[in-house]
């Protein structure tokens, strides 16, 4: 039963992650006022460069073949830990809530480092600014998943997310403060207005798509594939740590899967709904805004934390 | 005084109002520049005319108190360069590189480098002078651009384009950053050279305005109405006032089209996709209504010799006006919006300045200009007609920034629908066109302000209704080099939201 959910969250993750970027996507050019692209676009584009042949540039080293594959493994692997749909997965004894934040961080260098090996500008503008926006961002999530674990006296990701789930349905203001930060967080690691564009054509204003500059066909494809696994993952992390209710547990056995995946649609439609929301009304941040945007997110994490160890709450 | 004198000896240059021409020696040449300059005159263009084996001349179009002075400097066959006037007038410079590349008339500039032959030609070419056009190499050689190289620690270089990632018209960037910060831009222009003033010698006279529409597409119709208003001056016709008052309002329209697209593109590139969607709109809105009323989207083919392509019927101008008055009511809104936005204010706030001063010593014009105290508009100093008549107000502000330029764009929206509204509402009565017949050999100035300045044709007419030379100049000439500065201790993310704000024409720069 649990390899069931197992094999079944990463298939989910792998299946509906271009879809919930579709979704995002329709939902900003409907409060655009634009005509929205359809659901299946992203799935369209990926496939599309699936067919495509590659072109690599020619002082490009292995690192630069190596990398798509690197990332997108660790986005799979990523899904394979998050608690999405159950919290009873035998990946997840291998990886702890930290664990997971450093594997995110493996996918974040290998991006740079192969972003910086053709060493065109735009690779190296891009991946100098990524690195600037990680090493802000991950104190910032590594807070907002420690304020969950004293909460629930773990780091592993399914417990914390069991506990919370079903401890009590009662409010934990401190948790309101982490929902916060990790907004913020998302929208900074996932190249999202206001921190970064991902619909800009602006090459001296990109931060993410700087570093896919030199990429094409199945890498490419690679790539974006694992932009929206790891748009996806980031949610389901945002889900299993404040919005844990409905996913299947120990004790409701496997009718809570089927419970639980409608209830997981659901989720990310409002999610979508909300991320569009907040892309429309803001306008990007001048990149020198960023730190503060996520020194902002950090400071709220720590104030959760405070919350926490102060007023036990 | 000195100007009052040099007016005094000048004499009248047919096409647009207040034009003078004075021909000089050049001792004459340069001293008459230094006293334009002292007296705070803007160059309007600088261009070279002549064949190889005939003689040569330089002329260089002066905005000033009284009027426009063209200066024409006769040159002899000795090989010799002419005095340059980069000094007085910075912007003369890459005017007088083009002149070397296109005519082989070299001034006293010590930037020799090439400005808009890159290797696709013959190095000892020039495309306006010589007749026979060599044919051209297999595969263009390498361009080797000996660009200004910054040193010191921590400095490197970032090339952008030709080639860019979205689909825009082709510029090299070179920019000299510190980390993000921005110690020098250098541009390399010239990509889109067409050979359009070698064209014109192939026309004839009569039917240049239709290439001339098509120097600069966003600008069609400034072209076309300068060339007009010189090919007219030449031939002494007088076009009737419906005529001139019809082409005023293709002039607006064009201009409220243009500012709207531009609008919608800022808030874009601040990452405000809401601010491109609803300007989108309203810039299609107006688009159409055009087509109905003068029967094309963008005014190519609208302005021709001795009038307008077609006369406005009454519905379609009801329609019209109904179109501007709510496209100035939702423009009022969206202003709103842009104004109180945070994120969008500070994104154009501080961005991108070009204090006064500098914008004054670089000879900044056109819209550029009056977002930096250049409060300098030929609707309004040298009208003409129907200007004279409705008199429009000029827009000025002193910041320079990013905001400032979009402050201008939205008062000459507004001011530009009150326009519209007011050349509706009074449109005289009678034709819409006059015959133009070919003119006499001669020169005549066309000047006319375009949505981005002021937009200047030197025509030069020859024997039977041929033309001997045609020069349109763009008002980006001057203000290119004024971008180089803008950008400078901005950051390297901030330079496409700056460079649209000035949003120059490649096009209309490279010919």
């Amino acid at each position: 039963m649990a390899w069931l959910t197992q094999i079944l969250e990463v298939l989910a993750a792998l299946v509906a992650a271009p879809l919930f970027l579709g979704w995002v996507n329709k939902c900003r050019a409907w409060l655009q006022n634009r005509s929205a692209p359809s659901l299946l676009q992203p799935y369209r584009g990926i496939r599309k460069l699936f067919f495509k042949d590659a072109v690599i540039a020619e002082n490009a080293s292995p690192l630069f073949r190596l990398a798509p594959y690197v990332v997108f493994g660790a986005m799979v692997l990523a899904a394979a830990i998050i608690p999405s749909m159950g919290t009873r997965l035998p990946f997840s004894s291998a990886a702890d809530a930290i664990a997971l934040v450093g594997l995110l961080a493996t996918a974040r260098v290998f991006q740079s480092l192969a972003a910086m090996d053709v060493g065109t500008a735009f690779g190296s503008l891009g991946a100098r600014r990524e690195m600037m926006i990680g090493f802000l961002a991950e104190p910032a999530l590594l807070m907002v998943i420690f304020v969950a674990s004293l909460i629930s006296a773990t780091t592993a990701l399914p417990v914390i997310s069991e506990r919370l789930a079903v401890q009590s349905v009662g409010l934990y203001p401190s948790l309101a403060f982490t929902a916060v930060a990790f907004t913020m967080v998302l929208l900074a690691e996932n190249a999202r207005i206001p921190v970064d564009n991902p619909a800009t054509h602006l090459e001296l204003t990109m931060i993410h798509e700087a570093m896919l500059l030199e990429y094409s066909a199945r890498h490419l494809a690679l790539m974006e594939w694992a932009a929206a696994l790891k748009l996806f993952n980031y949610a389901c992390i945002g889900f299993a740590l404040f919005v844990p209710w409905g996913v299947s547990t120990t004790a409701t056995g496997p009718a809570g899967l089927l419970f639980a995946i409608p209830l997981l649609a659901a989720k990310l439609a409002v999610a979508g709904v909300g991320l569009a929301l907040i892309e429309t009304l803001s306008a990007k941040l001048r990149v020198f805004r960023a730190p503060e945007f996520l020194a902002t997110a950090f400071l709220l994490a720590v104030l959760g934390l405070l919350v926490r160890l102060l007023l036990g709450s | 005084m000195a100007m009052r004198r040099l007016f005094e000896t000048a004499v009248k240059l047919p096409g647009a109002p207040g034009l003078r021409r004075l021909t000089v020696t050049e001792e004459q040449w340069l001293e008459a520049a230094r006293d334009l300059a002292a007296a705070g005159a803007r160059l309007l263009a600088l261009w070279a005319s002549g064949q190889s084996h005939g003689s040569q001349s330089v002329y260089a179009a002066f905005a000033t108190e009284p009027g426009v002075l063209v200066l024409m400097l006769a040159r002899e066959q000795d090989g010799l360069p002419y005095p340059g006037l980069e000094e007085m007038f910075p912007a003369a410079s890459r005017m007088q590189r083009a002149i070397a590349d296109l005519s082989g008339l070299r001034s006293t500039d010590p930037d020799t480098r090439r400005w808009l032959r890159h290797a696709a030609w013959p190095e000892d070419f020039h495309p306006l002078v010589d007749e026979h056009v060599p044919p051209a190499p297999q595969s263009p050689a390498v361009d080797d651009y000996p660009f200004v190289r910054v040193e010191g620690e921590g400095v490197h270089e970032i090339p952008v384009g030709p080639v860019h990632a979205g689909i825009i018209e082709p510029g090299h960037f070179r920019f000299s950053v510190v980390g993000e910060k921005v110690l020098k831009l250098e541009e390399r222009l010239g990509y889109v050279h067409k050979g359009i003033e070698r064209r014109f010698t192939e026309l004839p006279i009569l039917e240049g305005h239709r290439l001339a529409a098509r120097v600069s597409g966003d600008s069609a119709v400034a072209f076309s109405w300068a060339y007009c208003q010189a090919l007219e001056g030449l031939s002494g016709a007088e076009i009737p006032p419906r005529a001139a008052w019809l082409r005023a309002l293709a002039l607006e329209l064009e201009r409220i089209a243009n500012h709207l697209g531009d609008l919608g593109a800022l808030g874009n590139d601040a990452g405000f996709a809401f601010g491109l969607a609803q300007f989108s709109r309203l810039k299609e809105q107006v688009l159409r209504a055009t087509e109905r009323a003068l029967g094309q989207r963008y005014l190519l083919d609208v302005v021709v010799p001795g009038g307008v392509r077609a006369d406005i019927d009454a519905a379609a101008a009801d329609a019209l006006r109904a179109c501007v008055a709510q496209v100035a009511s939702e423009v009022r809104e969206l202003r709103d919006i842009y104004d109180e936005h945070a994120g969008v204010r500070d994104r154009f706030t501080g961005a991108g300045v070009l204090t006064p001063s500098l914008a004054m010593r670089l000879g900044v014009v056109g819209l550029a200009g009056r977002a930096s105290g250049q409060a300098f508009d030929l609707r309004v100093d040298l009208p003409c007609p129907p200007y004279d008549e409705i008199r429009p107000a000029k827009v000025c502000r002193s910041e320079g920034d990013v905001a400032a330029r979009v402050a201008v764009r939205f008062d000459e929206v507004m001011e530009s629908c009150r326009l519209v509204a007011r050349l509706l509402a009074r449109l005289p009565e009678g034709e819409y066109r006059t015959v133009v017949p070919a003119p006499p050999a001669g020169v005549a100035v066309g000047l006319i302000e375009s949505w981005r300045g002021p937009v200047l044709v030197g025509l030069e007419a020859g024997p039977g209704g041929t033309i001997r030379r045609c020069h349109p100049h763009d008002p980006s000439w001057q203000n290119w080099p004024a971008l180089e500065h803008a950008i400078m201790d901005n950051i390297v993310p901030d330079f496409p939201l700056i460079n649209k704000s000035f949003n120059l024409s490649y096009s209309g720069h490279d010919l």
